[in-house]
Formats: C-alpha cells, sequence, structure tokens
C-alpha cells in the first residue's frame, strides 16, 4: 500500500483512531495537517518545532495520533500547558486542539486569558455542542432548548459566542470554519500559522453518535447535510454576524485579523 | 562566588532556585508565598529567564509543566488554597515524570483560615492529595539557610528522578529574616537531566535506567514525544489493562521510594544513647531543638531527630536514631500527623504526640510544659 502524504505526520501504527464514522474531528484534523504541511513545504516551519497540546475528551484524542511532539494533558488545561511551553521556547510552533467543552467550558478562563495576553498560540476549538467522549451531557455551546442526558428537558442556557468572547480579549486572529468546509479550515489554519499573537480557529463539526442520535438524526449523513446547510460561508463578516444559533445557523469566515504583538514581543521574548 | 545576605526562606528559595538554573516561574498571588514570586519577577528575567502571573494556580502548575517539557528549569509557588488548585496538576506532573519543584509555604487552614499566620496542617495535603498510586518527595527546611540549600536539592532530585519535588516551608519561615550563604552555580553540585541515549525511532519516553526514572526528550528536539497523562507504557501508547498499568504505577511509587537515599536526610542532634527522643521538623522543630537542650541541662537524656525530607518517610532513619529511646514524642504544630507514620514504623516504642497549635511558632515553654507531663 502507498502511502498518504500526510502519513509522515501521523503514528500510522496507532491507527485506526477512536472516532466513530461520520464524525468530524478526523476531518478537522486532515485538513490541519494539510496545511501545516504547505507552511513544511515552502520551508516555513520545521517539523521538529511542532507541538500539538490538547486536553481531554474525544477531540484531545489527536495528540495520541500526531506524529510530532505532543501533549494528551488534562481537560480543560492545554491552553496554560502550551503557553508554558512555548514561553520555555519561542522557537516552537505550538498548536492547541480541544473540545468545545476542554477549551470553552472547563478551560474557559485559560482561554479569556490567554487571548487577552495575545499569547503566540494557536487554539483549534471543535464545537460539536455536546460533552462526546462522556456520553451527550450539555455543553457551553449547545444549543438553547436541545436535549442533552444532562438536560432532559431541554437546555435553559445561551451558548456561548467563543468568536465573540476571544476577539474582544484582543486576540489577533479569530475565524470559524465547519468540518462540512474542509478547504476553509486548511486556509484558516495555514494563514494562522504565519501570525504571531492569539490565533482562533473555531470548527463546527458533526457528532452523529452522541449528538445527532440524541436529538433524532438517525444518520450521520443527515446531521453532516443539516450542518452544511446551516455554515453559510462570507468573506470579512463582522463578529454581529457571529453568533451560533442552531435555528438560523451560523456564519463561516475570518471574523478578526489583526498584526498586534504577540505577548512574546510584549515580553521582549523575541 | 558566595556572597551573604541577610533574607527570609522565601527569598532564600527564590535565590537556591536560580543558582540551580531556574528559567521558568509561573504563579499566582496567595500570602505567604507571593513575596518569593515578586522577588523572581525582578530577579529573573535579568537572567534571562520568564516569570509570569497566570490567571489561577491551575494555569501556574500546568504552564509550569508545559514549559519543563519545553526544556526549562520550571517552579512555581503557593500556599494550601493555591495548592489544592494545584493538585490535579501535580497529579499530571507525576504521570508524566515531569521535573518540576513546587514551593508549599504552609498557612492556617482550612479554607481561607489564617492567610498571614503559620501551621503544619498541609504535611498530608502535598504527599496524598491527588489521586491514584504515587509517591513524591517533600523537603522541609528548618532555617533560610537550609530553605537555600533544599531548593538547590529540590531541583537535583527532580531532574535525577524525572518527579516534579514539593519544598514545604511555612508561613513562619518565609518571613524570619537570618543570614544566608548564597552560593554561585558553579560553586554547587547540579544533577542535569538525561538526555536520550537512542536515536529518535529508538527512544522511549517512559522506559526506566536502572534506578527506574527514564530519560527525557523536550519539545523541539526531534524526538516525536507524546507526553501521555492516559496511564501509559513505555512508548506512552494508552493501555488499560492490569499488567501494563500495574507496572506502571508500581515502577512510579517504587522510582521514590528505592531511591530515597538521594532524597532522605535527617539531623540527628544528642539521640544517641538518649531516653527520650523529639521528633519534630520545619520551624516547629527549633523551637523542639531549645526544648531539647533545656531538658538537658536538666540532665535529662533527650534528644532531637530532624528530618529533611519528610516523604518518602525514612523509616530506617527513624529506628536507629530511636534505639535506645523509651519514649518518642512528635512535635507538630497541628493535631497531630507525621505522629501516625511514626507510631507506625516505631510499633513498640512509646510515641506521644505533642500537639500545639501556634499561628506564630509553637513556643518552647509550650512544648516542654507538654512533654514534661510524660517524663
Ligand atoms: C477534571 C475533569 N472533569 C471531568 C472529566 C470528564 N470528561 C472527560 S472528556 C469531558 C468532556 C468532553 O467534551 P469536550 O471537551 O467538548 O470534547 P469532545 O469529547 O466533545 O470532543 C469530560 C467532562 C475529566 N476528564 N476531568
Amino acid at each position: 500500500m502507498s502511502a498518504h502524504p500526510l502519513d509522515k505526520y501521523l503514528v500510522t501504527k496507532r491507527l485506526p483512531h477512536i472516532w466513530c464514522p461520520g464524525c468530524g474531528i478526523g476531518v478537522a484534523l486532515a485538513a490541519i495537517l494539510r496545511a501545516i504541511d504547505r507552511r513544511v513545504r515552502e520551508g516555513a516551519l520545521k517539523p521538529e518545532n511542532l507541538v500539538m497540546v490538547t486536553g481531554i475528551g474525544c477531540t484531545a484524542r489527536a495528540a495520541i495520533y500526531v506524529s510530532f511532539d505532543s501533549a494528551h494533558t488534562i481537560h480543560g488545561r492545554a491552553i496554560p500547558f502550551a503557553s508554558g511551553a512555548k514561553l520555555a521556547n519561542p522557537k516552537l510552533e505550538v498548536m492547541v486542539l480541544g473540545g468545545d467543552g476542554d477549551i470553552a467550558g472547563i478551560g474557559g478562563n485559560h482561554l479569556l486569558h490567554a487571548a487577552r495576553r495575545n499569547m503566540d498560540l494557536t487554539v483549534f476549538m471543535i464545537t460539536n455542542m455536546v460533552y462526546a467522549m462522556t456520553g451527550g451531557q450539555v455543553a457551553p455551546t449547545t444549543p438553547t432548548g436541545m436535549y442533552t442526558t444532562t438536560t432532559p428537558k431541554g437546555n435553559p442556557e445561551t451558548p456561548v459566542n467563543v468568536i465573540k468572547l476571544v476577539a474582544y480579549q484582543g486576540a489577533n486572529y479569530v475565524a470559524r470554519a465547519s468540518t462540512t468546509h474542509p478547504a476553509l479550515i486548511e486556509r484558516y489554519t495555514y494563514r494562522a500559522l504565519g501570525m504571531e499573537g492569539f490565533r482562533f480557529i473555531e470548527i463546527i463539526s458533526p457528532c452523529p453518535e452522541i449528538f445527532g442520535r440524541h436529538i433524532g438524526f438517525r444518520d450521520p449523513v443527515e446531521l453532516y447535510e443539516e450542518i452544511k446547510k446551516k455554515s453559510k460561508y462570507k468573506p470579512k463578516p463582522s463578529l454581529e454576524e457571529s453568533d451560533l444559533d442552531w435555528e438560523r445557523g451560523w456564519v463561516l469566515g475570518e471574523f478578526i485579523e489583526r498584526n498586534e504583538p504577540g505577548y512574546l514581543k510584549r515580553i521582549g521574548r523575541v | 562566588m558566595s556572597r551573604c545576605e541577610y533574607i527570609p526562606a522565601n527569598i532564600a528559595i527564590a535565590e537556591g532556585a536560580m543558582a540551580a538554573g531556574l528559567s521558568f516561574f509561573a504563579g499566582y498571588p496567595i500570602t505567604p508565598a507571593s513575596d518569593l514570586f515578586e522577588y523572581l519577577a525582578e530577579k529573573l528575567p535579568e537572567r534571562g529567564g520568564v516569570v509570569v502571573q497566570f490567571e489561577d494556580e491551575i494555569g501556574s502548575i500546568n504552564a509550569v509543566i508545559g514549559a519543563a517539557w519545553a526544556g526549562a528549569k520550571a517552579m512555581t509557588a503557593t500556599s494550601g488554597p493555591g495548592f489544592s488548585l494545584m493538585v490535579e496538576g501535580l497529579g499530571l506532573a507525576i504521570m508524566t515524570e515531569t521535573p518540576l519543584v513546587l514551593v508549599d509555604v504552609m498557612r492556617a487552614g482550612p479554607s481561607t483560615g489564617v492567610p498571614t499566620k503559620t501551621t503544619q496542617s498541609d504535611v498530608y495535603q502535598v504527599r496524598f492529595a491527588a489521586h491514584g498510586e504515587y509517591s513524591v518527595p517533600v523537603l522541609v527546611p528548618w532555617s533560610a539557610q537550609e530553605a537555600f540549600d533544599l531548593a538547590v536539592k529540590a531541583f537535583n532530585i527532580a531532574e535525577a528522578l524525572r518527579t516534579p519535588v514539593i519544598l514545604l516551608t511555612d508561613a513562619a519561615l518565609a518571613h524570619t529574616w537570618e543570614r544566608v550563604e548564597i552560593k554561585g552555580h558553579d560553586e554547587i553540585e547540579i544533577v542535569k537531566r538525561r538526555p536520550p541515549c537512542n536515536p529518535p525511532e529508538k527512544f522511549k519516553l517512559y522506559e526506566p535506567c536502572k534506578d527506574l526514572a527514564p530519560r527525557m526528550a523536550y519539545f523541539g528536539e526531534g524526538y516525536g514525544i507524546l507526553v501521555e497523562s492516559l496511564a501509559h507504557d513505555e512508548e506512552g501508547y494508552y493501555s488499560p489493562n492490569t499488567e501494563a498499568y500495574e507496572r506502571l504505577v508500581r515502577r512510579l511509587v517504587a522510582k521514590i521510594e528505592r531511591n530515597s537515599h538521594l532524597i532522605a536526610d535527617n539531623e540527628e542532634y544528642l539521640t544517641r544513647g538518649a531516653e527520650y527522643v523529639i521528633y519534630a521538623y520545619g520551624s516547629t522543630a527549633r523551637s523542639a531543638y531549645a526544648v531539647v537542650k533545656e531538658l538537658r541541662r536538666e540532665g535529662l537524656r533527650v534528644g532531637l531527630f530532624r528530618p529533611r525530607a519528610l516523604w518518602p518517610f525514612d523509616a530506617e532513619g527513624l529506628k536507629k536514631a530511636t534505639e535506645s529511646a523509651k519514649k518518642v514524642f512528635v512535635v507538630e504544630n497541628n493535631l497531630g500527623k507525621m505522629v501516625r507514620e511514626v507510631e507506625r514504623v516505631l510499633k513498640n516504642k512509646e510515641v506521644i504526640p505533642i500537639n500545639v497549635i501556634d499561628l506564630e511558632v509553637p513556643p518552647p515553654d509550650k512544648i516542654s510544659e507538654e512533654i514534661r507531663r510524660w517524663l
């Protein structure tokens, strides 16, 4: 069997991965790796300087499949771990990948402050609107009214708009993509990897097994089609258009692009 | 070049850590540890290091772990409430075998307690608060000079055994000014991290050397390492089977316990032939020492056993030091903690807890009053 061009970024002997059929996490990871590969081939990035830091959750398992340096840490704490690594060795290109619970729930405080510091990290948040690994509990991104195993009468809460949260803190780059549009994930990642400061990419991703099934989607394709329908690409959208709204859908695009000095520059480390 | 300064233990620890090669500090302000942090904020960047205040202690300990994996000698400092928040991170450091130093300056709890005053009530918290099987070295200085020396030693143990090490002091020591000899980097013994001895394709991040501690590669060295919080095999691959799990946790514990010769260190004062031995540590041991001198003047054969490391518990050292003793007094500024260990080890001896709660330091007369009842 001939090797896949991205195999060099994967520990292929650890495959198959744990993600369910129809899950978007693998699609997101592949797009991220394609962007990395482009940067590497252009000579802008050395594979030995790449570090992927994750917390805990389905998404976080990505760390165990990549062949470059990685850390599979604890729930919610990938961002401070990654910050420490980057500050200790500024040469590293440190990325964080996490679920919406990991990044915006238990890790929300770290997200807020890393964005405020304009910490030199790229953070990917996989928004599947549910706590998948633990079996379908409410997430900070779960749409209002929706059934989850811990909100059996429907979620009474308003989902967090992480795009606004991060943008208002002064992050250099804030974008939203979807695994139904992998080319956007690749493009945004490619762009983020060429920048300094805090870069945040939200990736909407279907979880057919834990999210879709619980709310009546019997088949992964159905959920995929629904998410695709709800995801509308827009060049240069405004923050006012960034709400995550299950009824009306959501906008994909690059909400913020700034070139403010990253944290390392601010403390004179570069 | 060494120099002498008049400083408290908090500053002595900062100096000791810098002499040992500290390059990264992350923390969150808390009394009575803040001035250690503030001192480093001024001094460490001058030496090319990084000092950052994180959003909380959870962020701080995780940043320290991340920095250690990027090659830094890293440290944080806190007190009881902050330590509580760091516990999950400490577990991560233990599981991933991350060298770091965690300074805990005890205050009075539970909860917010008495922030500015001292007790010794967290000697179990530092050893047992994380979940799962583990052992972790805990060093307890009794003076500012020893705080400097043990800060260096803490880093050396961390590097030698690839483990977090806890340096445990208290509010009284933290702010007791004393003369300290600050040795230079080249005047102290520095233990270096053991680099891989295999090329990347053969290197296993969790494969133990003979002494049970594994070698370490950093991020950015081309080894493609996986820092793994799940239970793992030698390669770092998650493995939920009993055999691999048991192998891992037995090694994690044995790595510390079997290398206790690198950690254990006791000061004995007049224990030979002593009829009574006082077991005391940290700031309380200073008063216990005064009590020993007082009782000796009265002709009583009393000695002091003072561990400089609380954990792992040096059972052999204690047994030897108390061979001749009829009674062993365990003097602590808490309601009785290490006394349980002493009782466990000295099963056939009379072990008497002397629990003197005092938010300053238990004064010698309070201690001797209690002890005299048993003489
Ligand atoms: C401190 C702590 N609390 C709870 C858990 C259990 N837990 C594991 S993953 C997870 C949430 C997963 O959801 P998310 O972060 O959105 O990731 P996903 O699985 O959806 O990718 C939880 C609550 C844990 N591992 N640690």
